[in-house]
């Protein structure tokens, strides 16, 4: 691979912009797909560059056969996202679990106590109001959105945001009781029912999860589940 | 790579990023390979796309599988950067004579592996 197409990989990342690197397994020729705008760096021919759009939208790298040539498909979809609102106790393991899964994890609290650099070393706060910031932001499909202040000042108006963006996945802290109470808030903010079905509430797997650090494990391992096998899972 | 790497705004990006180390040795001068996942079958540890990104010395990041084919293809590594030619390779546990390791999970993994140039 020539380093000119590892730094442009990176960049491309950065942006978050896909990108898929075919290689041509016979003779080594490689090139940079867009699956968004189906442009080629060379140029590739279109049967190539349809199986990169494949490819890219099932997140999955593999070999395909194109016109008698075995090519490698290798697919860099954007990093994976995470939005904590609310920089409270459980949010410390929670940003470093998922930090080491793979995920780039923003923190937002306006409440500078909970949100401050002591608490969360090298992890990006955000301290503006919740909902300002993530409807400020394209929430994609490789983003998770999880609330955990308690607080509906500061969850419900996020949660809205989210549930009108595509993220992947939102989950929100809280007891059936309290979580029957915020569908209450949101029916009254005008959400549907099919939005309102997409927050995952009491948030996590049910593995019995008591101190933040389990809990933390429980809500990572409900996202590694979402994001691998599908709302239906 | 630190496990808290931090740039100046105080923001980090995924942990663990073999791409990224291999860039930094090749800014230090250094010679690198990248061996590519490209295909399983059975139940191989690490999907296609996984990468293992090798410095000349010897120093690694990244994995191909869980640990158990890693010597092997830091040693194919070194003799694909004194070719300069991409390479390859396939293990299985029906292919120990070729390499003399394999996975005992029975699975089968293709491994392309190619300079930094």
């Amino acid at each position: 691979m020539k380093q000119a197409l590892m730094e442009q990989l990176v960049a491309d990342r950065a942006a978050r912009r896909a990108a898929v690197v075919a290689t041509d397994l016979g003779d080594g020729r490689q090139c940079i797909i867009y699956p968004e705008t189906g442009n080629a760096e060379p140029e590739a021919p279109a049967p190539v560059v349809e199986a990169a759009q494949k490819a890219a939208r099932d997140d999955t790298s593999g070999v395909v056969e194109c016109a008698g040539r075995r090519v490698f498909l290798n697919v860099f979809n954007p990093a994976l996202r995470l939005m904590i609102v609310g920089g409270v106790h459980i949010a410390q393991p929670l940003a470093a679990m998922a930090r080491s899964a793979g995920y780039q994890v923003t923190i937002i609290d306006p409440r500078t106590a909970f949100a401050s650099p002591e608490r969360f070393p090298g992890v990006r706060l955000l301290t503006e109001w919740p909902d300002e910031v993530l409807s400020s932001i394209a929430l994609d499909s490789r983003t998770a959105v999880v609330t955990l202040t308690h607080d509906p000042k500061l969850d419900d108006a996020a949660l809205r945001e989210a549930l009108l963006s595509d993220a992947f996945y939102i989950g929100c802290l809280g007891s059936r009781k309290t979580h029957d109470a915020r569908l209450e808030r949101l029916r009254g903010l005008g959400l549907g029912e099919a939005a309102l079905s997409r927050i995952h509430g009491p948030v996590g797997l049910d593995i019995g999860a008591r101190s933040p650090a389990e809990i933390a494990v429980s809500i990572l391992a409900e996202m590694t589940q979402i994001l691998r096998r599908g709302a239906r899972a | 790579m630190a496990e808290s790497h931090a740039d100046s705004n105080g923001t980090d990006d995924a942990a663990i990023d073999p791409l990224s180390a291999a860039l930094a040795w090749r800014s230090e001068g250094a010679a690198v390979a990248l061996a590519w996942v490209v295909e399983t079958w059975g139940s191989a540890p690490r999907p296609p796309g996984s990468v293992l990104a090798i410095r000349e010395d010897g120093r690694f990041e990244g994995s191909v599988s869980g640990g158990c084919i890693e010597g092997a293809v830091i040693a194919a590594a070194g003799q694909v950067l004194e070719s300069r030619q991409p390479r390859l390779l396939e293990f299985g546990v029906s292919n120990a004579q070729a390499w003399e390791v394999g996975l005992s999970c029975g699975g089968r993994i293709k491994v392309y592996v190619e300079p930094v140039e």
